[in-house]
């Protein structure tokens, strides 16, 4: 029996009210697979990301989650569905504490949820002595962490990872890298989006490029990160 | 010092300050959560707090008539509450809903429009004119006044004035329980902080809404309950009297701060009864026509000087 696609995107257009961003994007996840998304800024990386949430206007094209069609699900629904989402920005409440973050990343969730807090501050280890703390009081990294924990309460069956080191100190985005890595051998299959794309390609199975709205090359995160082009663009090399 | 200083401060100033803020502050809190969740200012709070203290009113005098049973407005408020919460629920089903993803104004005007509805609905059923809510004079307690006394320091409450203190002191208790302790308050508090975040955190908003209008419906009637046990009567236009206090009492707290609020609604309340004491020499320091100017100039320069509240509320 073979196993269902984690994530298959076909022919997606998709764009704020009647501007069209996406013009026919193609991706998919296998189960188990990290798969990468690069590109330069603007080019509809986290556009992507919000059609499978069901946050903006699809035009044509399917989206389907473990075979079964999600074009259109309310956000609420796609969480439901098992779709764990950390947005680029404003990705944890700041008023409320790391704790009670988790919670509220659990809201789906009926059952478990002590035990998979505790889980969290097993993966984000630095988590643990902050739990009372407000999330808008920690640093970055430790945010980053936060929105993390918080997207993978609810019974992932993918996460979705939009730019989750963006901005954060070289220590850190080794931890996240580390992190994703962990999560995805845990079980759960990975979307990552990211501007630093070395080492995204690193940990990634597979990696597609974007630009301006379309798919540009794919292949493995190791094929990319030998193809010239791809490192003329995206990983700072000269030649 | 308590004869020529204290008593009139402590008993007519400072506790009369004291009760208006409690009633300025259970108002605003709903004025804040609406704000903060729903994300526009509601003009209608002040005319749900009116209606409330209508129902209330005309529960105590069903029970009378009907069954011979007086009721304690306090008890006869508990269904005014019920239809108040209906209401705004009502309300937002069908005159809020359709503006949610419109700019904000145009819901902030069918809040405006809902006022005069509410109040014209008002006047057409329950008449123009003044009611009596609780008749007769307001004798202070006799316990604490004795007790006070003994010790020469004689503090005259009436028992109206206890129970709106200490009934705002319960509700403010049961609000911190729900807002920290309950799913359902921290997803509250979560919607005020981030509703984008919220919905693909799979909350369901419209839930969180819906909590919203029974928070603030309950509060709004208790603070009608209490104004018009305060005042002893109703009258139609009591509640739009009100709203610019509660407003200036929720930019002073900070918006989306409901124990900002609560701060803001006490300080605006003893502001305005203190601004009347006769600080300098024997007349008041304000003449108590200018009251009502005293939130109004709180507000403004707190707008100006620190916009995002005491307690770093919400800027828009
Ligand atoms: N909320 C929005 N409304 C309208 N246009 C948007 C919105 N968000 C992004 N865009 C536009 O969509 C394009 C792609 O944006 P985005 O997906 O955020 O790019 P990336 O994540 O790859 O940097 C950009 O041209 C951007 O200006
Ligand atoms: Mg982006």
């Amino acid at each position: 029996m073979s196993k269902l696609t984690a994530l298959e995107i076909t022919n997606l257009h998709a764009g704020y009210g009647e501007t069209e961003i996406l013009k026919g994007i193609n991706i998919s996840v296998e189960p188990s697979q990290t798969v990468a998304i690069i590109g330069p800024n603007g080019a509809g990386k986290s556009t992507v990301i919000k059609s499978v949430l069901g946050l903006l206007n699809v035009i044509s094209g399917s989206i389907s989650m473990n075979g079964v069609d999600i074009v259109g699900i309310a956000p609420d629904k796609a969480v439901r569905q098992g779709i764990s989402y950390v947005p680029q920005t404003h990705n944890v409440f700041p008023n409320l504490s790391v704790t009670e973050n988790l919670e509220m990343g659990a809201w789906t969730r009926k059952y478990g949820i002590a035990e998979r807090i505790d889980e969290m501050f097993d993966l984000f280890p630095d988590l643990k002595t902050k739990r009372n703390k407000i999330a808008g009081s920690l640093s970055g990294g430790q945010r980053q962490m936060v929105a993390m924990a918080k997207a993978l309460m609810v019974e992932a069956k993918i996460m979705l990872l939009d730019e989750p080191t963006a901005g954060l100190s070289p220590k850190f985005q080794a931890q996240i890298f580390k992190t994703v890595k962990k999560i995805n051998e845990n079980g759960i299959p990975i979307l990552l989006v990211e501007q630093n794309a070395k080492q995204a390609l690193e940990i990634a199975d597979k990696g597609y490029v974007l630009v301006d709205g379309a798919n540009k090359v794919e292949g493995t995160g190791q094929d990319l990160i030998n193809d010239r082009n791809v490192a003329r663009m995206f990983l700072g090399s000269k030649d | 010092m308590w004869e020529t200083f204290g008593f009139e401060f402590v008993n007519f100033y400072l506790i009369p300050g004291l009760v208006l803020g409690c009633i300025y502050a259970l108002g605003a809190i709903g004025i804040t959560l609406t704000f903060s969740i729903l994300r526009f200012a509601n003009f209608a709070h002040g005319e749900v707090m009116m209606i409330g203290g209508y129902f209330t009113w005309t529960a105590m005098v069903l029970s009378n008539d009907l069954f011979g049973i007086p009721l304690h407005p306090i008890i006869a408020a508990i269904p005014a509450v019920m239809l108040a919460i209906a209401l705004f629920i009502l309300v937002d089903r069908y005159f809020y809903k359709p503006f949610r993803s419109a700019p904000a104004i145009r819901v902030v005007m069918a809040s405006f429009g809902m006022m005069l509805v509410i109040r014209s609905f008002v006047q057409a059923v329950w008449g123009p004119n003044q009611l009596t809510f609780v008749p007769g004079i307001a004798k202070p307690n006799e316990l604490v006044k004795n007790l006070t006394a003994s010790v020469d320091m004689m503090i005259l409450v009436p028992n109206k004035h206890f129970w709106i203190i200490a009934g705002t002191i319960v509700i403010m208790l049961a609000l911190s329980w729900l807002l920290t302790k309950t799913k359902i308050g921290k997803g509250m508090r979560a919607v005020s902080d981030s509703p984008e975040l919220a919905k693909v955190s799979g909350i369901d908003v419209e839930v969180i809404v819906k909590a919203t209008w029974c928070v603030g419906g309950f509060c709004a009637v208790a603070a009608g309950v209490f104004l018009a046990m305060d005042l002893q009567m109703l009258e139609t236009t009591m509640g739009f009297r009100m709203l610019l206090p509660m407003f200036a009492a929720a930019i002073l707290g900070g918006i989306g701060r409901p124990f900002g609020a609560v701060v803001g609604g006490l300080v605006i309340g003893l502001a305005e009864e203190l601004s009347v004491y006769p600080w300098l020499g024997d007349g008041s320091l304000i003449s108590p026509g200018y009251k009502t100017g005293v939130a109004f100039t709180i507000m403004v320069i707190m707008l100006v000087v620190r916009p995002s509240g005491l307690f770093k509320g919400r800027l828009f």
